[in-house]
């Protein structure tokens, strides 16, 4: 490949979800002619069912584009496309690391979201030269003056010469093609000479073709045949192929400076490479490193278990599949008292964890129970030992603690300013502290200090819920804080259910606890016996509430005729309690154990 | 509560714990469909061709007899629909065919189903000609204003004549009645139950109103235009029933049937403790024992088209299964738990091929729920009568 780096343009785009990054990405694959027509499927960066279907974009995409500008030059533009949430922001930082300009996307009638000044945020951070893109201008309700305005306002970004678009219509992308190319800078400096250095971008698993890799050339030349190594993993592989993605596999001679595209070499697994590591020439190996990445660390945890104990070997295996490919997702063995043998698995976040889950049941067909989401603790002990705690079940014994710290995070949260109210009673219900807040027109933008845990259950969906679906919002971990926390346990017919058990700060144990009673007791059915459930911190009992016993149960009218119709029933019945739990002699249906901590209304 | 030397333990039957071998026929036809009734019955504004359907009946008769093999016949039950609309020839008929297939020996227990509407003295007179030696009659209800709720056709003073003439005309009589209706209070239906008890012979069928699916109260009820007692008043009027029935001296012997020691329902009884029995007719179901594997059969519901698959085929058998072990084991718990006898713990031991849990059984027992009787049988306590479908539950898994 011979293009001069002066013609080459790397590029992200950032966006809100649901404004329309991905329907833009299928547009530009479009004009360029990098697919035939009958190739084209909507959204044709996000591979995955889930993606398509959520409308979300997990993993980084890349797409070669070629483009024959209107100044009559022949350029290659290199699309990677980031993923929009918040629980993926450290994908979107190290895609972004490999381009040096983005295009701000923003809908033209809702406005700047929180995830556009996260992702916007990420690209300032990253140096890049943005341009602004107002899309769905076609659309009535759009306001794409005041939505310029805005821009300034919030962002203090020109958005003078904001291109304004419709993405679905295909008007004005043309003119997006032309401003990638005349104001997107390309990539700076690069010699072909100098020994290879490139940067792993990212990596996944492909079932036909194993580990693919996507690098960002730095210096010299990347060909087939060459003998590689990590610099941070110390590997050495022979490249099998190195190619494009135009969004098809094309395979090249070399990648040059300033270009991006995927080698492969007989790597086993994704766990084998590193995001951010340097590649370079084994024999001739450069001088430096480039700086690279911190590992994405999990932050919210949670156990998986089988509901029939006997699909604990196919949990393993679909857990160890899922991990080829996600070297984000953490897993280790687990056993619960209550629920047997499963794993204890480590997240980015909310979102993170309930894709993992959705594809272990759709792709893997396995029925789980997942357990309450965790954060993790930091403590010091009275020994003066460190333990992170992962697990509110593996919470050691309160007298030997000195101190509990927890993740704190500042999140940001943008709504139109009737929803406030409820709004910043939520934060302030869930321990947040306001950093800042400030208006634009009528929307008002909150920034909060919140402890991760209190975060981490159900409050996007009750921020959702009281601003109609109107408030937006992003986050980042910003540190630990020493904490007054407890452990809260659950006693169901007098006995711990391991799996109900939390940590929450003292202030707001009561409360918790009253709330988790009583959404037990209208999660567990009936049964013979009076069950009492209680909430207790040690040995104190916190709050309790009494689920009465059923009082009539008994089919009136049962003669020949019904025998076949009443078995069938207790076939079902029989069959429903396979998936249920015992425990202390109650039967908890699985869905209860995360129903139970989501909170009602507040 | 002692659990030993229970004198109302012991049934007057000498065949105490045997199953037995029963023969139902159904008669799918009733003048008019009552709005709670989920049974399988029509109405025929054109009249029935009842020398047809009793060609019916013995061609089908003669089949089950084949998929039987050679019987004794314990009990006879004439069920419905309204058997009492059939004409005494077809009754006769119908019994004939029965003893032409299997050996019935003389005196055993003959039922028919029967509608106090529908009662004529000279009927009567001709179903005891033709062998019918019990009747049990669709009372329902003892005033009028419920007898009307219920849609039926007769009224009390009806059901009054029906039960003088049944009691004069046959050496045992039963009748049915409905309770839980709305707003009844536990007084009131005390008072009701008390008088029914009075007019009683030496059996009652005590039921409680159940909304049943594709009936119109379903419709009434879902659309909110019906309200039924809920769990707690429902379980209080149960627990009258029990009470009243009891000092009265016809206590249940099954969740919902109350008899004095010894006029138990022979017939029901082999449902209830697992028998066979041959169900003929339109929608009828059966459990036929052959070389020791149990079967369970069904017949075509809809009549004219259960006819002509029997004139066609020689019977109206439109499924035939083999029931596994689990299944006869499931079956045997659920119907045996019913009876005040209890469960014979052995036989379910064999047929299940595995003992009950009893980690399950010993928390049951524990709670009250079950007790453990000398003769290797298990039974509900009272306490456990009134939850026995989560107990059997509890047992089955």
């Amino acid at each position: 490949m011979d293009t001069p780096l002066s013609h080459i343009r790397n590029f992200s785009i950032v966006a809100h979800i649901d404004h329309g990054k991905s329907t833009l990405a299928d547009r530009l694959i479009q004009m360029t002619g990098s697919l035939e027509e009958r190739d084209m499927k909507d959204q044709i960066l996000d591979a995955m069912d889930i993606e398509r279907e959520r409308g979300i974009t997990i993993k980084a995409n890349t797409v070669r584009l070629e483009y024959d500008a209107s100044d009559g030059e022949h350029y290659v533009l290199n699309l990677i496309d980031t993923p929009g949430h918040v629980d993926f922001s450290y994908e979107v930082a190290r895609s972004l690391s490999a381009c040096e300009g983005s295009l701000l996307v923003v809908d033209a009638s809702q406005g700047v979201e929180a995830q556009t000044l996260a992702n916007l945020y990420a690209a300032l951070d990253a140096d890049h030269e943005i341009v602004p893109v107002l899309n769905k201008v076609d659309l009535p309700a759009a306001e794409p003056e005041r939505i310029k305005e805005q821009i300034e306002e919030v962002i203090g970004l020109d958005a003078s010469d904001a291109l304004e678009i419709s993405a679905k219509t295909g008007v004005g992308v043309p003119a997006v093609l032309e401003a990638i190319v005349k104001r997107l800078p390309p990539p700076a400096g690069g010699s072909r000479e100098e020994p290879l250095k490139a940067l792993l971008v990212d990596s996944w698993y492909d079932t036909y073709l194993g580990v693919v890799v996507l690098v960002r050339v730095i210096d010299g030349t990347l060909k087939k045949g060459q003998t590689i190594r990590m610099m941070g993993t110390e590997a050495t592989y022979r490249v099998d192929k190195v190619g494009v993605i135009t969004p098809r596999m094309v395979e090249v001679e070399n990648l040059q400076p300033g270009e991006i595209g995927f080698l492969m070499a007989a790597i086993k697994e994704v766990a084998d490479t590193r995001v951010g590591d340097t590649i370079t020439d084994d024999k001739r190996p450069t001088a430096t490193m480039l700086p690279g990445f911190k590992p994405a660390q999990p932050v919210v945890f949670c156990g998986l278990f089988p509901v029939d104990a006997g699909d604990f070997e196919a949990l393993r295996d679909a857990v160890g599949r899922l991990r080829l490919n996600d070297a984000s997702f953490s897993y280790e063995t687990e056993s619960s008292a209550a629920l047997g043998f499963g794993f204890r698995c480590g997240f980015l976040g909310l979102l993170h964890l309930e894709i993992v889950q959705e594809r272990l049941s759709r792709e893997f067909d396995l029925d789980l129970i997942a357990t309450a989401p965790s954060v993790v603790y930091g403590m010091t002990m009275r020994d003066g030992s460190e333990i992170e705690l992962h697990n509110p079940a593996d919470m050691p014994e309160v007298m030997k603690i000195e101190e509990i710290r927890e993740p704190w995070i500042r999140a940001t949260i943008l709504t139109p300013d009737e929803h406030l109210g409820p709004i910043l009673k939520l934060c302030q219900d869930r321990r947040g502290v306001q950093a800042d807040m400030s208006y634009v027109g009528n929307r008002a933008m909150l920034v909060y200090d919140l402890p991760l845990n209190e975060v981490v259950f159900d409050f996007y969906d009750r921020l959702k819920s009281i601003s109609r679906g109107y408030a937006s919002f992003d986050y980042q971990i910003t540190e630990y804080r020493a904490s007054d926390l407890v452990k809260m346990s659950i006693l169901v017919n007098g006995e711990p259910v391991d799996a109900l058990s939390m940590l929450v700060h003292r202030a707001a144990a009561e409360k918790r606890g009253r709330d988790m009673c009583e959404r037990l007791k209208d999660l567990i059915p009936k049964h013979m016996f009076k069950i009492p459930i209680q909430a207790a911190i040690g040995g104190t009992v916190i709050a309790r509430e009494t689920i009465s016993a059923l009082r009539k149960d008994v089919t009136s009218k049962c003669y020949g005729g019904d025998a076949t119709r009443k078995r069938k029933l207790l076939e079902k019945q029989k069959a429903g309690k396979k998936r249920m739990r015992q425990f202390g002699k109650v039967d908890i249906p699985q869905e209860a154990f995360i129903a139970a901590l989501k909170m009602g209304d507040e | 509560m002692t659990i030993h030397s229970q004198p109302d333990n012991a049934l007057a039957f000498p065949d105490f714990g045997d199953p037995g071998f029963g023969v139902y026929v159904h008669w799918p036809f009733c003048a008019a469909k009552c709005p709670y009734c989920d049974f399988n019955s029509h109405v025929r504004l054109k009249g029935i061709d009842e020398e047809r359907f009793v060609a019916g009946f013995a061609r089908e008769i003669a089949c089950m007899r084949e998929l039987s093999g050679p019987r004794e016949v314990t009990s006879i039950f004439l069920g419905g629909g309204t058997p009492s609309l059939m004409k005494p020839q077809t009754v006769e008929a119908v019994l004939s065919a029965i003893a032409g297939a299997w050996h019935v020996p003389d005196g055993i227990e003959v039922t028919l189903e029967a509608n106090p509407s529908s009662v004529e003295a000279e009927r009567f007179q001709g179903y005891r000609s033709a062998g019918v030696n019990r009747v049990s009659l669709g009372v329902q209800a003892l005033n009028d204003k419920d007898l009307r709720f219920l849609g039926r056709l007769h009224d009390v003073a009806g059901a009054m004549k029906a039960i003088d003439l049944a009691r004069e005309t046959f050496p045992r009589m039963s009748f049915d009645l409905i309770y839980a209706r709305p707003d009844q209070t536990v007084d009131a239906w005390t008072a009701e139950l008390e008088e029914a008890i009075g007019y009683a012979a030496d059996h009652l069928s005590l039921y409680q109103l159940t909304i049943e699916e594709g009936t119109p109260f379903y419709g009434l009820h879902k659309a909110g235009k019906l309200k039924v007692p809920d769990n707690d008043q429902a379980a209080l009027l149960y627990e009258a029933t029990q009470e009243t029935t009891a000092a009265r001296g016809l206590p249940a012997y099954e969740v919902s049937n109350h008899a004095r020691p010894g006029a138990e329902s022979r017939h029901n009884l082999t449902y209830w403790r697992y028998g066979d029995y041959a169900g003929i007719g339109p929608g009828a179901h059966g459990r036929l024992t052959r070389a020791g594997h149990k079967f369970a059969t069904v017949t075509e519901t809809h009549p004219e088209t259960w006819l002509e698959r029997v004139e066609a085929r020689g019977d109206g058998i439109t499924e035939s299964v083999e029931l596994d072990t689990e299944e006869q084991a499931d079956e045997l718990l659920l119907m045996g738990l019913r009876l005040r006898e209890g469960l014979d713990v052995r036989r379910w031991q064999s047929v299940a091929g595995r003992t009950l849990d009893p980690a399950r059984e010993d928390f049951l027992l524990r709670q009250g729920f079950i007790e453990r009787l000398g003769n290797d049988r298990l039974r509900c306590t009272s306490s456990g009568m009134i939850v026995l479908d989560a107990v059997v539950a509890d047992l089955a898994l």
